[in-house]
C-alpha cells in the first residue's frame, strides 16, 4: 500500500457518504434506543419503563435459547462454508473458457431474492412434491422438515450453504488469482508439497479476502430472517426461530416495541463485540 | 488426483443447479399437476403461469419497480463511494480509521426492528412508497460495501499516477474523471455488481417502505402466496423470473469480476 | 412533527448528547495533539486513544448488561464499575 499523506480536506470527499449513511443509520438507531426504555400501546404514546425490558430480557429463558440457537447456527454454517468454499476455489481452473462459466453459475444463488430462496427450498424439500424430500425418503430416511426438528435444522443449514458458499468461493478465488505464477514455479523447484504450497503461499494470500468473507458471513448469518421464515416459519416448535424471527414475533406479532428494541440492541452489541474482536485480531496478524 | 480436480467445482455447480431446476420445472406445470403427484419434468407443459405474469399489471409492475430502485441505488452508492474510497486510500484525516469501522458496523444491525423507525422516518419526510425511498434506505448497507471494495482497488494504483497528473496541471475533478476512473473500471464493475446484488435480494426494508406505487416484485409474491391460496406454479414462475435480471448482470460483468478479482485486494 | 415519532425522553437525549460531546472532545484532543498516542498495551493490541474510547464504551455496555442480569435495576453500581474500567483501559490497554 502506498503511504498516505495527512490531509484534513479529505473530509469533504467523505462527507456525502457520511451524510447518506448517517441519515439511514443514526435516526432509526436512536429511535430504537428510545423505544427500548419505554412501553407503548400505539398512537405514539410512550411511558418510561427504565431498564425493565433489559432486565426481563437478560433473565428470560426464551432469549437464552434463541441466542444459543443463533450461535450454533452461525458456527455451523461458518464451519461448513469457509473450508468448502476454499476447497472449491482451489480446485477451480485458473484460466480458460471454463472460468467464466464457473463464475457465472456459481454467482447465481447470490442474486436470487431471499424470499425466493426460501420458497425455492420449500418446494424443493417438501416430502411429497419436492425432489430432495422424495430422494431422502426414498433412501429410507424419515425426513419431513415441516414436522421433524432435526430435518428442519439440517434443511436450513443446507439451504444457507447452497445460498452463500459461492461468496466464499468468489472471494477466495480472487485471493488465489492475485498470486503470481513465479511463486508456484519457485515452489515447484524447491519440491514443495501441495500442503506446504497451500500453507505458505496460498493461505497467506487469501487471508485478507477470507477475513472479509468470514466477517460478511458472520454478520449476515446472525441477522438471517427471510429465508428461514419463508422455509419453515421458525418451526416446528421453535427449532429454527433465530434472532430476527423472534424479534419480528415480538415486535410485530405482539406489538411489544420496547422489549423487541431492547433485544435488538443487545444482539447488536454482541455482533459488534465479536466483529470487532475478529477484525482486530485479523488486522493485527496482517501487520506483523 | 490431479485429473479428478475438475470434479469438485462440477459437483458443486450441479448441487447449485438442482433447486433452480426444480423451480423451473414447477413453473411449467399446472397447479393440478403439481398437487397431483411427483414428476421429474412437466408432463402437461404449460406457459400459462408466465402468460399471467406478463399480462397482469400487478405482476409486471413489480419487476419494473424493483429494477428502478435497484438501479437508482447502485448509481447513488457507487457515485458517493468513489470520492470517499479515494480519500480513504490516499489520505490520513481526523478519525479515518474509526469512520471506516463505523461504516462497516451498519451491516450489523438487525433490520427486523429497524423496519418501523425506517417506515416513520420516510413517512415524515414524505418519501414513503417512492422508488427513491428504497434506493436511499439500501444505501445503508451498500455504501459501506462499495467503499470497502473500491478502497481496495484504489490502493493498488500507484500514487505516482496522481502526482504526475497534478504536476501536469490537472484539477482534482478532471484528474479523477479523465485519468483515475478509467484505471479502476474493473473495481467500479465489481462494486456495482455487489450493490446491485444486495439491493435486488433485500426484501424486508423494500417491503416496509412501499405499499402500491413502488411495490417490489418479491412483495407481490408474498401477497399472492397468502391471499389467493397457494398457487405454486405461478409462484415458481415469478421466482424464476426474479433470477433473470441477476443472471444478465453477472453475464455482463463476468470479465470484470475475473479480472477485477485478480487486480484488487477486494 | 419530525421528532414526535422518535419517542424522545430526556434520559436518552442526555445519553446521546454525552456520546456526541465525547466524540467532539476526542476530535479536539486529536487536533491539538495529532497521532492519537499509539502504543501497545497489556493485551498486545496497538491502540490509539480513539480505540481506547471505543473499548471503554463497548465494555461499559456489557458491564451494564451483566449488572442488570445479576442484580437488576438501578444500574448505578455498573456505572461505577464502567468508570473504573474506562480509567483502566486508558491507563494500561
Amino acid at each position: 500500500m502506498t503511504a498516505r499523506t495527512t490531509n484534513q480536506k479529505a473530509w469533504w470527499l467523505v462527507a456525502p457518504v457520511v451524510v447518506l449513511v448517517a441519515f439511514n443509520a443514526l435516526v432509526p438507531m436512536m429511535t430504537v434506543v428510545n423505544y427500548s426504555f419505554q412501553e407503548t400501546f400505539g398512537d405514539n404514546v410512550f411511558f418510561w419503563e427504565g431498564f425493565k425490558w433489559y432486565e426481563e430480557l437478560l433473565r428470560s429463558e426464551r432469549f437464552h435459547d434463541a441466542l444459543v440457537r443463533q450461535l450454533a447456527f452461525t458456527a455451523t454454517i461458518l464451519a461448513i462454508e469457509v473450508p468448502l468454499g476454499v476447497a472449491i476455489a482451489l480446485a477451480m481452473p485458473r484460466r480458460g473458457p471454463w472460468v467464466s462459466v464457473c463464475l457465472v453459475l456459481m454467482a447465481l444463488p447470490l442474486l436470487i431474492p431471499w424470499n425466493v430462496v426460501g420458497a425455492m427450498w420449500n418446494i424443493f424439500a417438501l416430502p411429497d412434491i419436492g425432489l430432495l424430500g422424495r430422494l431422502i425418503n426414498g433412501l429410507g430416511v424419515d425426513y419431513n422438515f415441516t414436522q421433524d426438528p432435526t430435518s428442519a435444522w439440517v434443511t436450513t443449514v443446507v439451504m444457507d450453504v447452497w445460498h452463500w458458499t459461492s461468496l466464499v468461493v468468489l472471494l477466495a478465488y480472487a485471493g488465489l488469482c492475485s498470486i503470481p505464477d513465479a511463486y508456484y514455479q519457485a515452489a515447484k523447484i524447491d519440491g514443495a508439497s501441495a500442503w506446504s504450497v497451500f500453507r505458505h503461499i496460498q493461505l497467506p494470500k487469501m487471508k485478507r479476502v477470507l477475513t472479509i468473507a468470514i466477517l460478511l458471513r458472520f454478520m449476515d448469518s446472525f441477522m438471517i430472517y427471510t429465508e428461514p421464515f419463508v422455509l419453515t416459519g421458525g418451526g416446528p416448535g421453535n427449532t429454527t426461530t433465530f434472532l430476527s424471527i423472534d424479534l419480528v414475533k415480538v415486535a410485530l406479532g405482539q406489538f411489544d416495541l420496547g422489549p423487541a428494541a431492547a433485544m435488538s440492541l443487545v444482539y447488536f452489541m454482541i455482533v459488534l463485540l465479536l466483529s470487532w474482536v475478529f477484525y482486530t485480531v485479523m488486522m493485527r496478524n496482517e501487520g506483523t | 488426483m490431479r485429473r479428478l480436480k475438475w470434479l469438485v467445482p462440477t459437483l458443486y455447480v450441479v448441487f447449485l443447479m438442482l433447486p433452480i431446476y426444480w423451480l423451473l420445472n414447477m413453473s411449467f406445470k399446472t397447479t393440478n399437476e403439481i398437487l397431483g403427484g411427483f414428476s421429474l419434468w412437466p408432463t402437461e407443459f404449460t406457459l400459462d403461469n408466465y402468460r399471467k405474469i406478463f399480462t397482469d399489471s400487478t405482476w409486471y409492475t413489480g419487476y419494473l419497480n424493483s429494477l428502478t430502485y435497484v438501479v437508482i441505488n447502485t448509481v447513488i452508492s457507487v457515485t458517493a463511494a468513489l470520492p470517499a474510497a479515494y480519500a480513504f486510500s490516499r489520505y490520513r484525516f481526523l478519525g479515518d480509521k474509526h469512520l471506516f469501522f463505523w461504516l462497516l458496523t451498519n451491516r450489523m444491525a438487525p433490520p427486523a426492528v429497524f423496519a418501523l423507525p425506517f417506515f416513520q422516518l420516510y413517512s415524515a419526510i414524505g418519501l414513503f412508497d417512492t422508488h427513491i425511498a428504497v434506493a436511499l434506505a439500501h444505501c445503508l448497507f451498500n455504501i459501506p460495501l462499495a467503499v470497502w471494495i473500491l478502497e481496495g482497488f484504489m490502493s493498488s494504483v500507484p500514487k505516482e499516477l496522481d502526482e504526475t497528473a497534478y504536476v501536469d496541471g490537472y484539477s482534482f475533478p478532471k484528474f479523477f474523471v479523465k485519468i483515475f476512473l478509467p484505471t479502476i473500471t474493473a473495481g467500479v464493475g465489481v462494486a456495482a455488481f455487489f450493490c446491485f446484488m444486495f439491493s435486488w435480494v433485500e426484501l424486508l426494508l423494500a417491503k416496509t417502505l412501499t405499499s402500491v406505487d413502488a411495490k417490489p416484485i418479491a412483495a407481490t409474491m408474498t401477497r399472492t402466496a397468502s391471499t389467493s391460496g397457494y398457487e405454486l406454479g405461478l409462484l415458481a414462475a415469478a421466482g424464476t423470473l426474479t433470477i433473470v435480471p441477476g443472471a444478465f448482470v453477472i453475464y455482463f460483468v463476468r470479465n470484470y469480476i475475473a479480472k477485477g478479482f485478480a487486480l484488487g485486494r477486494v | 412533527m419530525l421528532l414526535s415519532w422518535m419517542a424522545w425522553t430526556w434520559q436518552t437525549a442526555a445519553f446521546f448528547v454525552l456520546v456526541a460531546l465525547a466524540l467532539v472532545a476526542m476530535g479536539i484532543w486529536e487536533w491539538r495533539s495529532p497521532g492519537g498516542a499509539p502504543r501497545r498495551g497489556i493485551l498486545g493490541l496497538d491502540t490509539t486513544r480513539g480505540d481506547r474510547l471505543f473499548i471503554s464504551l463497548l465494555g461499559a455496555g456489557f458491564i451494564h448488561l451483566g449488572w442488570l442480569a445479576a442484580f437488576g435495576a438501578p444500574p448505578w453500581g455498573a456505572l461505577a464499575v464502567s468508570v473504573l474500567f474506562a480509567v483502566a483501559v486508558f491507563r494500561w490497554v
